[in-house]
C-alpha cells in the first residue's frame, strides 16, 4: 500500500519511480531500525493495532520477544532489563488499553531516569479523533510522563523518529520515550535507509562541565574540614566508569560517602568510607553527617524530599556543590552554592585530574571521622532479636549472607517496609545490581523488574524482595517467568500487612489500621505449584537459613513465603517534614499522632 | 492548618521552539502540571520554512520559581531557546486589543477623543458602536479598557504579549 502523505511538501521522501532504495512496510522499517540500534529483546503484548509489527517479528532470528501477561509488567521488565544491563529497555503494546496499561511503568521510568522506548500501536490515521475502537489519545496521555513522545503519521519518517527516540531515551538524563504508530503507517511502504548520524536541532545535553566550576569545586573540596559526598542514581546512569571514578574521588579526598536509595551500589558498602543510605530511612550517621557537614558534594542526586526532610533545617551550615546533567534539578528545592551542569562521570574525571595536577593531598579529616564514628555507635540499624519470630531485618541479613559467595546477585524490590529493609541490610558493592522503584514508589515494580533483569543477565542470581501486598500487583507475570524459564527467586517478606501503611497509621493515626491488613492472601506455595514453580514456606527462625539455601539451590523460579514478625516497624525514620536531627530510632519514640502540618505531607 | 501563598514577580519569557504538533500542549501542560502561572501566551511561526515558532509567555512567581520555569522549559526536547526578557536587559513588549464600545451622543464623542489620546484606530463602526484597535503595553491596554468601561464597553479581544530585546542582536 503506497502511502499518501497529507503532510507539508518538501519532506525528505523519495518520490514515485526514481528511488533506488527498496520500499519496506512501516512494520519492517521498525524492525530494521531495532536491529540497527542493537535491540535484542522486546517486552510486549499483541493487539489489533500492532498486528503488522507482530507479523514482522514472527519467528524473528535476531529479536527476541518476551510475551508478558499485562502491559504494566512489560514496562517494569524493560526497566529491570535497562537498569541491570545499561541498555535501553524496549516495550511494544497495542493501542487504547495496551497503551494506558503501560502508563504506570512509563511514569516510573521518568521518575527514576530509566532509558526506555515504548512503541504503541494506534488506530489508522484517518480514524484518529473519531473515538474509534481502542483509540486512546496516547500522545496526550503520555505527554507528561515521558521525556518525549512522537506520533508518526508517515512511514517515510518512521526510521528517523525511531533513531531519534533511542537517542533521546539514552542520552542526557535518560528517560522513557513513546512512539505511537498508527496501523496504516505500519502497513504502508516507504524507502528505508539506515539514518546517518545526526545532530538534534534543539536537544543537546551538556556533558562537559564548565572548567571554572570544576576548579572551584576542587578547591572547595581541598579546603573542606567536614566534607561529604552525597551520591545518587545519576552515578549509575552515567555508567560503570562513573562508579569507578566515584571510588577514586572518595579515596583521594578521604571524604565519607552516602547515597540515595537509587544510588546504592555505585559506592561499595564494604568500604570504611561508606555511611549507608541517607534520608527518611537512612542511617543515623549519614543523616547527621549531612546535617553537620561543611561541604556537601551532591553527585547525580536531586535533593528529593525523602532525602532532605524539613527543608529549612536541611544541612544548615554547609556549602553545597551540585553536579547534575539536568539543569532543572539544580536549585529546584535546595539552593546550592556551586551548580555544575554535566555528566557526573565526566565532571568527576575533570575534578580528579585537576586535584592531581594541583598536588592536593588528602586533608586531615580525623576530627570529622571521629565525630562520624560517634554517630555510628548509635547502631541505628540494630533491631530487636526474637527466638520465636523471624525478624524481617534478619531475613534480609541472612539473604545477604547466603548470597555473598555468589558471583553475581541482582536484587529487585517491591515497595514498602521490605524495600527499606533490603536497602538497609543488604550490602551492595557494585552498580546495576539494585533495582527498585524510588521516585514513583510503584508497588508491582519489583517482580517484573526481576524477570527483565534475568532476561538481560541469564547467568545472574536474580532475587526479588517482595511484600505480601505488592507482589499481588503483578503476580500474573509468574506465567511469563514460567514460559521463558527465567529462574527468578521471589522472596516474600510476608507480614500479612501493607506494613508501610500500617506503620504510618501506627505513627500518625493512633494505630487505627484502616484497610491495611492483607486479608485473604493466597497460599503462595500452592500458587507456585499452579504455575509450575517451586514453593517454599519459611515459618520460623530455625528454618530461615536452610530455606534461603534451598531457594538458591533450586533451579528454576521459586517463591518463598517467608513468614516474618507482623508488627515490625522500619527504623530509623525521619517522619515526613521533620529535620534530620529529629530522627526516630526505635518504637519507644513514637507518639502515635502527628500535627496537621505533618499529616499533610506524603 | 492554612496554606501559605508566595509573592509573585512578573516575567516575560520568549521561546523559540520547533513548530511541531503538540508543542503548545507540551508547554501549556508543563505550566499546569507544575503549578506555574500563565498570564498570557502567544504563538506563531516565524521562519519562512515554518520550522520554528516563537512563543511569548507572561508568567509570574518568586525568582526561584521563575528560574525553575526556565530550566523546565529548556528541558523540553523541541525547545530551542528560552530568553527571560525581563532579565535580559531592555526589551520591547506589545499587545494588540480589539475593543468594542457602544454609545451615542456625548459618549460617542468621548470614546473617539480617548481613542485619539491612546492612538487607537477605529476598525469598525456602526451608528451606535466602534471597534478600536489598540497596541501597546499591557498596562496601556488595561487603562484604555478601564476608561471605555465607563463609556460603554461591550467586549474585548486581546492577543497577549509579544516581546523582543532592544538593540541589533537577537536574544
Ligand atoms: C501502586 C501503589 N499503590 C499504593 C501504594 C502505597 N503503599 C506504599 S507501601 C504499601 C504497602 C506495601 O505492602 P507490602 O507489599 O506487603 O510491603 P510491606 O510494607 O508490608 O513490607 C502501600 C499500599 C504504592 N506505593 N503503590
Ligand atoms: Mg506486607
Amino acid at each position: 500500500m503506497p502511502f499518501r502523505s497529507s503532510g507539508r511538501k518538501g519532506l525528505p521522501r523519495t518520490q514515485g519511480k526514481d528511488f533506488i532504495v527498496a520500499e519496506k512496510s512501516g512494520a519492517d522499517i521498525l524492525v530494521e531500525c531495532l536491529i540497527d540500534l542493537g535491540v535484542e529483546v522486546v517486552f510486549g503484548y499483541p493487539g489489533g493495532a500492532v498486528l503488522p509489527i507482530y507479523d514482522a517479528l514472527f519467528n524473528h532470528p535476531k529479536i527476541r520477544h518476551v510475551l508478558v501477561r499485562h502491559e504494566q509488567g512489560a514496562t517494569h521488565m524493560a526497566e529491570g532489563y535497562a537498569r541491570s544491563t545499561g541498555k535501553p529497555g524496549v516495550v511494544l503494546v497495542t493501542s487504547g488499553p495496551g497503551a494506558t496499561n503501560a502508563v504506570t511503568g512509563i511514569t516510573d521510568a521518568l521518575m527514576d531516569s530509566i532509558p526506555m522506548i515504548v512503541l504503541t500501536g494506534q488506530v489508522a490515521t484517518q480514524l484518529i479523533g473519531t473515538d474509534a475502537f481502542q483509540e486512546a489519545d496516547t500522545i496526550g496521555i503520555t505527554r507528561h510522563c515521558t521525556k518525549h513522545n512522537y506520533l508518526v503519521k508517515d512511514p517515510g519518517k518512521l526510521a528517523g523518529v525511531i533513531h531519534e527516540a533511542f537517542h533521546i531515551a539514552t542520552t542526557g538524563r535518560p528517560g522513557p520515550v513513546v512512539v505511537d504508530i498508527p496501523k496504516n503507517v505500519q502497513v504502508a511502504t516507504a524507502p528505508y535507509q539506515k539514518p546517518e548520524a545526526f545532530e538534534h536541532a534543539s536537544y543537546r545535553p551538556q556533558i562537559k562541565a564548565d572548567a571554572k566550576a570544576i576548579d572551584t569545586a576542587v578547591e572547595m573540596l581541598a579546603a573542606a574540614e567536614r566534607p561529604i559526598l552525597y551520591t545518587g542514581g545519576g552515578v549509575i546512569n552515567s555508567g560503570l566508569e562513573a562508579a569507578r571514578l566515584l571510588r577514586e574521588l572518595a579515596d583521594m579526598t578521604g571524604a565519607p560517602v552516602t547515597s540515595t536509595l537509587m544510588g546504592l551500589g555505585a559506592f561499595p558498602a564494604s568500604s570504611p568510607q561508606w555511611l549507608g543510605m541517607l534520608g527518611m530511612h537512612g542511617t543515623y550517621e549519614s543523616n547527621w553527617a549531612m546535617n553537620q557537614a561543611d561541604l556537601i558534594v551532591c553527585i547525580g542526586a536531586r535533593f528529593d524530599d525523602r532525602v532532605t526532610g524539613r527543608l529549612d533545617a536541611f544541612a544548615p551550615n554547609s556549602r553545597k556543590v551540585h553536579i547534575d546533567i539536568d539543569r532543572s534539578s539544580i536549585n529546584k528545592t535546595v539552593e546550592v552554592d556551586l551548580p555544575i551542569v554535566a555528566d557526573v562521570g565526566s565532571a568527576m574525571a575533570d575534578m580528579i585530574a585537576l586535584w592531581k595536577s594541583r598536588n592536593h593531598h588528602k586533608a586531615d579529616l580525623s576530627a570529622w571521622w571521629k565525630q562520624i564514628d560517634g554517630w555510628r555507635e548509635q547502631k541505628s540499624l540494630a533491631y530487636p532479636e526474637s527466638a520465636t519470630e523471624i525478624m524481617p531485618q534478619e531475613a534480609i541479613a541472612q539473604l545477604y549472607k547466603a548470597t555473598r559467595s555468589a558471583t553475581d546477585v541482582i536484587i529487585t524490590t517491591e515497595v514498602g517496609q521490605h524495600q527499606m529493609w533490603a536497602a538497609q541490610h543488604f550490602g551492595f558493592d557494585a552498580p546495576n545490581k539494585w533495582l527498585t522503584s524510588g521516585g514513583l514508589g510503584t508497588m508491582g515494580y519489583g517482580f517484573p523488574a526481576a524477570i527483565g533483569a534475568q532476561v538481560g543477565n541469564p547467568d545472574s542470581l536474580v532475587i526479588c524482595v517482595a511484600g505480601d501486598a505488592s507482589v499481588q500487583m503483578n503476580i500474573q507475570e509468574m506465567g511469563t517467568a514460567s514460559q521463558y524459564r527465567t529462574p527468578v527467586k521471589l522472596f516474600i517478606l510476608n507480614n500479612e500487612y501493607m506494613g508501610m501503611v500500617r506503620q504510618w497509621q501506627e505513627l500518625t493515626y493512633e494505630s487505627r489500621y484502616s484497610n491495611s491488613y492483607s486479608d485473604s492472601l493466597p497460599d503462595f506455595v500452592k500458587l507456585a505449584e499452579a504455575y509450575g514453580w517451586t514453593g517454599i514456606r519459611i515459618e520460623g527462625p530455625q528454618e530461615l537459613e536452610s530455606g534461603i539455601r534451598q531457594m538458591i539451590d533450586t533451579p528454576g523460579p521459586v517463591i518463598v513465603d517467608c513468614r516474618v514478625a507482623k508488627l515490625s516497624n522500619c527504623f530509623p525514620m525521619i517522619p515526613s517534614g521533620a529535620a534530620h536531627t529529629d530522627m526516630l530510632l526505635d518504637p519507644s519514640q513514637v507518639s502515635g499522632s502527628l500535627s496537621d502540618e505533618a499529616k499533610a505531607l506524603v | 492548618m492554612h496554606i501559605q501563598e508566595e509573592l509573585n514577580e512578573r516575567h516575560v519569557l520568549s521561546l523559540t521552539v520547533a513548530n511541531e504538533a503538540g508543542i503548545l500542549a507540551r508547554i501549556a501542560g508543563l505550566f499546569t502540571a507544575r503549578g506555574y502561572n500563565i498570564d498570557s501566551l502567544t504563538v506563531a511561526d516565524i521562519t519562512t520554512d515554518h520550522a520554528i515558532s516563537r512563543i511569548t509567555i507572561v508568567t509570574g512567581g518568586p525568582p526561584k520559581v521563575i528560574d525553575q520555569i526556565i530550566a523546565q522549559l529548556e528541558r523540553l526536547v523541541p525547545v530551542h531557546k528560552v530568553t527571560d526578557l525581563t532579565e535580559a536587559g531592555p526589551f520591547v513588549e506589545r499587545e494588540l486589543a480589539l475593543v468594542k464600545v457602544s454609545g451615542t451622543g456625548e459618549d460617542r464623542i468621548e470614546a473617539l477623543r480617548l481613542a485619539d489620546v491612546f492612538r487607537a484606530k477605529v476598525v469598525d463602526t456602526t451608528i451606535e458602536s466602534f471597534i478600536f484597535e489598540i497596541t501597546g503595553t499591557t498596562d496601556k491596554i488595561d487603562n484604555f479598557v478601564a476608561l471605555m468601561r465607563q463609556i460603554g464597553l461591550v467586549e474585548v479581544g486581546r492577543t497577549g504579549v509579544v516581546g523582543l530585546t532592544r538593540g541589533k542582536e537577537a536574544a
